[in-house]
């Protein structure tokens, strides 16, 4: 087994508290995320599953170091990323690409899908030219499933699943060797979630991704995710291989979350079951 | 079998500027009282639109171009607007899908219950909050004192569509149309929700129309479901037969697309494009049919 691609030991965050704001002094910080320490391999998709203040979107967000930190290390293929500046993460950037929740609020209403895309592609050097660039960005938009030709079109003329394949298009085009997936299916109609999946358990074998997959939907992970991180309070619960933490959830709350999920099949007794 | 207290017939809403692109093509629905009535589709199936005829809230951009909306067997739509107005505050109550907006940021939550209560049975302010306190124990609020003092944002998003679903039965109306209210909760917090619309319902005897995106939700609550695509109904069944044997195709798609964690190894369908294309043949064939008829 080589070294793991993220590793985090004891990792602490602590944001100003949004509920409290004192006239004159700084807001008080309140700790978000207790001591976590976790592993992922190269090429592993792991889930992150809590309620809503379980951290796992503020974790998502450290592990890019998109938040600071403030205890613990964070190593990222062998490098010390903690407390790196912005400066000096700048040519890490394009290994660790990030997919978010909302492409409409996540992608630049005034550029058009095919610039989105080509940017970071001449940013980070990837492309060499402007033409070079477009090139790339009309061939990675058919891996996600959309025609060359929707490279001209602004994020409003599209469908809130086409966007979100151009939010996949523009993190993966680079060949990061990190993604972080935040609940990117769940503002999605039931047809376009199970089209986005697809894509994504395609992309998982072609491309080898290695992915953070955020979610609340525990039927998306376990579709998806080799392993499964359950949060609760700013805490990891449970991390385990996704089939064995769904046969036989250690944890009484993993238990809890994946009983609450309602099934399209008929149970009368579900609703009166705790 | 009772009468159905909410009876929708062949109702056609369209935009004005458009009178001949339909947003809702013959929607028919009944809801009986004592009945849990599932309203399914995709977003843009129109689902929301149905819940807004029934209060007549329709935006003013869109008309009814024919059909009919009964409530306790009166035409709401052909009704004097005083009278349309009070018979739905007296039959009926809506519990929305996102509690923040649903309630006064300003206001602590007394007033806002006892309003309605003044206003509708024409308690006497006491009165009113001593129905607002009983409401809250009976949606099972530890301490309703405190929650009747709080403002909406003191109050978790659980609490607050508790007490949504306190003031939804406070005039015990014969109907209630509960609109995606669990789809902003959390799954734990979206079963004690479920749980206690349920119980209240059954416990008031109301007849509910529970719109959602949620299959799963549907298996759950709903004895009968209306599946909407494109503003019609596809398929309109009890709930048992819509899961073991669904008869559209757009419905069996559906239930295919839905992931399942009990399933993993199942591989996930999309909604195939043939489904969707004939499905709006469908449609396209019955509204040909329909601008004949009215010709």
């Amino acid at each position: 087994m080589s070294a793991p691609l993220f590793s985090v030991e004891g990792l602490s965050v602590a944001l100003p508290d949004p509920n409290r704001k004192p006239l004159f002094r700084p807001r008080p910080m309140v700790e978000i995320l207790h001591e976590i320490g976790f592993e992922i391999a190269e090429g592993e998709v792991v889930g992150v599953v809590g309620e809503s203040g379980s951290g796992k979107t503020t974790l998502g967000r450290t592990l890019v170091r998109l938040i600071d930190p403030t205890g613990g290390a964070i190593h990222f293929a062998g490098t010390d990323i903690t407390h790196r500046d912005d400066n000096a993460l700048r040519p890490l950037r394009r290994d660790l690409q990030v997919i978010f929740q909302d492409p409409l609020s996540s992608l630049n209403p005034r550029l058009t899908v095919g610039r989105t895309i080509a940017r970071p592609l001449l940013f980070h050097g990837v492309a060499a030219s402007a033409s070079e660039a477009h090139d790339l960005a009309a061939a990675t938009l058919e891996i996600v499933g959309l025609p060359p030709a929707f490279s001209a079109r602004y994020p409003h003329e599209l469908s809130g699943g086409q966007r979100q394949r151009v939010g996949i298009a523009r993190a993966i085009a680079l060949k990061p060797r990190f993604v972080l997936a935040d609940e990117i299916v769940s503002g999605l109609d039931v047809s376009s979630q199970a089209q986005i999946l697809s894509l994504l358990e395609r992309l998982k074998s072609e491309l080898k991704l290695t992915v953070l997959f955020i979610s609340h939907d525990l039927s998306v992970v376990r579709r998806l995710c080799d392993r499964v991180i359950v949060m609760r309070g700013g805490r990891i619960l449970e991390n385990r291989p996704t089939g064995p933490l769904f046969d036989h959830p250690e944890h009484p709350y993993t238990a809890e979350l994946k009983a609450a999920i309602p099934l399209p099949e008929i149970d009368p007794d579900w609703l009166a079951a705790t | 079998m009772s009468a159905p207290f909410l009876d929708i017939a062949d109702l056609s809403i369209a935009l004005k500027a458009e009178p001949n692109h339909r947003l809702l093509r013959s929607v028919s629905l009944n809801v009986a009282p004592g009945e849990v009535h599932g309203l399914v589709g995709e977003s843009g199936a129109g689902k929301t639109m149905i819940g807004k005829t029934i209060f007549d809230i329709l935006p003013h951009a869109v008309t009814v171009l024919a059909g009919s909306v009964r409530l306790g067997g009166q035409d709401i739509l052909t009704m004097r607007h005083r009278d349309q107005r009070q018979l739905i505050a007296h039959t009926s109550a809506l519990i929305p899908q996102d509690p923040l907006t649903a309630l006064n940021p300003v206001r602590r939550i007394a007033g806002q219950m006892t309003d309605r209560l003044t206003a509708i049975l024409g308690l006497s302010r006491g009165a009113a909050r001593d129905r607002a306190l009983q409401l809250l124990n009976e949606v099972h609020i530890a301490d309703p004192e405190r929650v009747l003092a709080s403002y909406p944002h003191q109050l978790s998003g659980g609490m607050r569509q508790r007490v949504l679903i306190a003031s939804a039965f406070a005039a015990e109306p014969k109907l209630i149309v509960a609109d995606e209210p669990t789809t902003a909760l959390d799954v734990t917090v979206q079963k004690q929700i479920l749980r206690l619309i349920a119980e209240m319902q059954e416990r008031h005897g109301t007849a509910l129309l529970f719109i959602t995106h949620d299959l799963g939700v549907v298996a759950k609550i709903c004895r009968k479901v209306t599946v909407l695509f494109g503003g019609s109904v596809v398929e309109d069944t009890d709930a048992e037969s819509l899961f073991a044997q669904p008869k559209h195709p757009y419905t069996a798609a559906l239930i295919a697309a839905t992931p399942r964690y009990d399933r993993p190894e199942d591989s996930l369908l999309p909604v195939p494009a043939e489904v969707i294309e004939s499905t709006w043949q469908e449609i396209r064939r019955a509204d040909a049919a329909w601008a004949e008829a009215r010709r």
